[in-house]
């Protein structure tokens, strides 16, 4: 018999019960559908993040503060005891070759408030410098100068969502925000920068150093300096002096030491891995619903071949071989996958057009082709069982199958 | 499904300048035993039957429900294997066939007529009495053809493309016949043909059945019905698993018995 007639045969089969093939198609196409999805938004969010650490600039290096290590070695060697990172650190840094600016930093999550309406926003005290090291242009008014800095003025500039927030599109520049209660001057709004990942980059303000030290989080440690190299090509030279500058300033070894160094590449790798790991999640939850669309056709299938016992009974009689039973139930098996797998992949494409909180799905365009050979090798295996079934019908029994 | 059967088994060869006295049986049982389950609970339907049906034959087997007579046919229908002895259909020994082989014996050698019709569903008339064509692989046209012809034969050429529950019962019959001959087999085997017609379409069916016997068809009939079995050119009796009678009307050569006898009200296609 003919593949064209065993095709005739399973889409007889398929189209004699149309409710229930369109159910078990819809199995299929929700499985294929969300594993093209929910693997688009992963990568779509791993794209961001990777566009905004590169968006902070190549030339950019960070000096975080950390803890200090415990690591065992800390015990047999001289210990030294994790010391602040100061602003003297960062004047220390300045005088290394290829550096071309550093700009002491600390943050701390405060509350803006201008007359009813406040908002949750992350502030930065720093030094001017840090606009340009971090990529912010100003959208509206000035950035603070390094005058104001040391003479600590009350002045802040705004994230543009947080000025959006509090001023909605009135002009902030020059009204006077409370911040925690202490009265900032808003001279400046940045330019949106846009989402990175699932937090907003724009959800922020900007003040001097010595005042936010002053005011809010007291003279302790700085949460990081942000060091800009002259070039790109001199990023990993200049990330060798910081180490040894402030090893030598903390009297630190490598095993405990209190400070980390990140630039742009090693925070990109670091992001890169975690939004794969994400991605590798999301689709792991999405090939599960495709498992279980194929145990549905394996399901649907049984009730079929058991519900057509006769027929099958009555094709054996006048001459079909236990092959071309086999055949005919493989094929309509495989029929509902390949077209449950070939709409789920329209629908996987039509939902990567919208944002889903707050991402812009990106497909990735292997998932396609490998989320559709997978519903088809669904149909054949989980329809197998059922086929199988079918093909070793005893003639005579199912012929007496009422 | 194109795998040659096995050569027929090593006979007498056809020797010219003798007339055919005795031809070649279509069917052959020997000693044929059929038990079902296993120890204590074993029931053996049949009990040693031995049998020959020769061409052109017109065999009516008669027995009560539980007489064995199912078992037989499905038997003779290749549908089911003896436990013991042998059975031949066409000179080829089923005893050492697989399921494949079966299947291809079964369309080429076997027609069937069930008493429930067993029509495939929302499938036309056409398309029904194809279905054996396409199994034996067949291309479209010539199917086609044929299978015309073969609805032609039963007086169906008007009801081609109804649906089998677009037809009366007599009519769903005929296409069964149409389908049971349209692979010109060596046996037609038919189940209780008339076991869900009412008369008028029983004495049409079986008028079919006659012309066919005539025409050259080997037919052997399974019925509890005498008027049934009456039309037969030999009629054989099942019980308890065993032939108890093999009575002789006329001879295969000859014309069935009641071929072409008006009946009141039947209809010749």
């Amino acid at each position: 018999m003919s593949p064209a007639q065993v095709l005739r045969f399973a889409l007889a089969g398929l189209a004699a019960n149309k409710l229930r093939s369109a159910l078990t198609t819809l199995g299929i196409l929700i499985g294929v559908g969300s594993v093209i999805l929910l693997v688009a938004v992963g990568n779509g969010s791993s794209q961001s993040v990777q566009n905004a650490i590169s968006s902070l600039g190549a030339n950019a290096i960070t000096v975080l503060h950390t803890e200090g290590g415990s690591g065992p070695t800390s015990s047999t060697t001289a210990f030294a005891e994790p010391q602040n990172l100061t602003t003297a650190d960062g004047q220390a840094l300045a005088q290394a070759p290829g550096v071309a600016s550093v700009s002491p930093a600390v943050s701390t999550s405060v509350t803006l408030s201008y007359g009813a309406s406040s908002d949750t926003a992350s502030l930065t005290g720093t030094y001017p410098s840090y606009f340009p090291a971090e990529d912010d242009t100003l959208g509206a008014g000035s950035s603070f100068t390094t005058q104001e800095v040391n003479t600590a003025q009350d002045v802040v500039v705004l994230g543009s969502e947080a000025a959006s927030d509090l001023f909605g599109t009135a002009n902030p520049v020059g009204k006077s925000v409370l911040v925690t209660g202490v009265p900032f001057t808003v001279v400046g709004v940045l330019a949106t920068k846009g989402a990175s990942g699932l937090t907003s980059a724009d959800n922020t303000a900007v003040a001097p150093l010595t005042t936010v030290q002053d005011a809010l989080t007291g003279f302790g440690t700085l949460n990081d300096i942000v060091v800009l190299a002259t070039s790109a090509a001199v990023v990993d030279t200049v990330e060798g002096e910081i180490t040894s500058i402030l090893d030598r300033r903390h009297h630190e070894t490598a095993a405990d030491a209190d400070f980390e160094v990140l630039n742009a590449s090693t925070l990109l790798s670091t992001a890169s891995s975690t939004a794969h790991t994400f991605t590798v999640l999301l689709g792991a939850v999405a090939a599960i619903s495709l498992l279980v669309g194929g145990i549905g056709i394996t399901n649907i299938m049984l009730v079929t071949v058991t519900e057509r016992t006769r027929e099958i009974g009555i094709r054996k009689a006048i001459g079909a071989t236990p092959g071309v039973i086999l055949a005919q139930f493989l094929t309509e098996a495989t029929l509902l996958s390949m077209i449950g797998g070939a709409l789920g992949v329209l629908a996987g494409i039509i939902g990567t057009r919208f944002t889903i909180v707050g991402v812009k799905p990106v497909t990735v365009p292997l998932s396609i082709p490998l989320a559709f050979g997978v519903s088809a090798l669904i149909g054949l295996f989980f329809g197998g069982f059922p086929a199988n079934r079918a093909a070793g019908m005893r003639p005579a029994d199912a012929l007496r199958y009422e | 499904m194109t795998r040659p059967l096995p050569r027929r088994a090593a006979g007498p060869p056809p020797e010219a300048d003798q007339p055919p006295a005795q031809p070649e049986p279509v069917i052959r049982l020997m000693s044929v035993v059929k038990t079902y389950g296993t120890g204590e609970a074993a029931v053996q339907a049949l009990r040693g039957v031995t049998l020959d049906v020769v061409e052109r034959d017109y065999v009516a087997v008669m027995g009560a429900s539980g007489s064995g007579k199912s078992t037989m046919m499905n038997i003779i229908g290749c549908l089911d294997v003896p436990s013991e002895g042998q059975f031949l259909i066409d000179g080829i020994d089923t005893s050492s066939l697989d399921e494949q082989q079966l299947a291809v014996v079964r369309n080429r050698k076997i027609g069937f007529v069930f008493q429930a019709f067993n029509l495939i569903p929302r499938m036309t008339a056409l398309a029904n009495v194809e279905l054996p064509l396409s199994y034996a692989g067949l291309r479209g046209a010539e199917r086609r053809r044929r299978a015309e012809a073969a609805l032609y034969l039963v007086g169906l050429a008007g009801r081609m493309h109804a649906q089998p529950q677009q037809l009366s019962g007599g009519q769903q019959q005929r296409v069964a016949v149409a389908r049971a001959l349209v692979t010109a087999p060596s046996l037609v085997l038919a189940d209780e043909p008339t076991g869900n017609l009412d008369t008028r379409a029983s004495h049409d069916l079986m008028d079919v059945l006659d012309r066919l016997n005539a025409a050259g068809r080997t037919i052997v009939l399974i019925t509890h019905e005498a008027d049934v079995a009456a039309h037969a050119k030999r009629v054989i009796g099942v019980q308890d698993g065993r032939i108890v009678a093999d009575r002789r009307v006329i001879e295969p050569g000859a014309l069935p018995p009641l071929l072409g006898q008006p009946v009141y009200g039947s209809v010749r296609p």
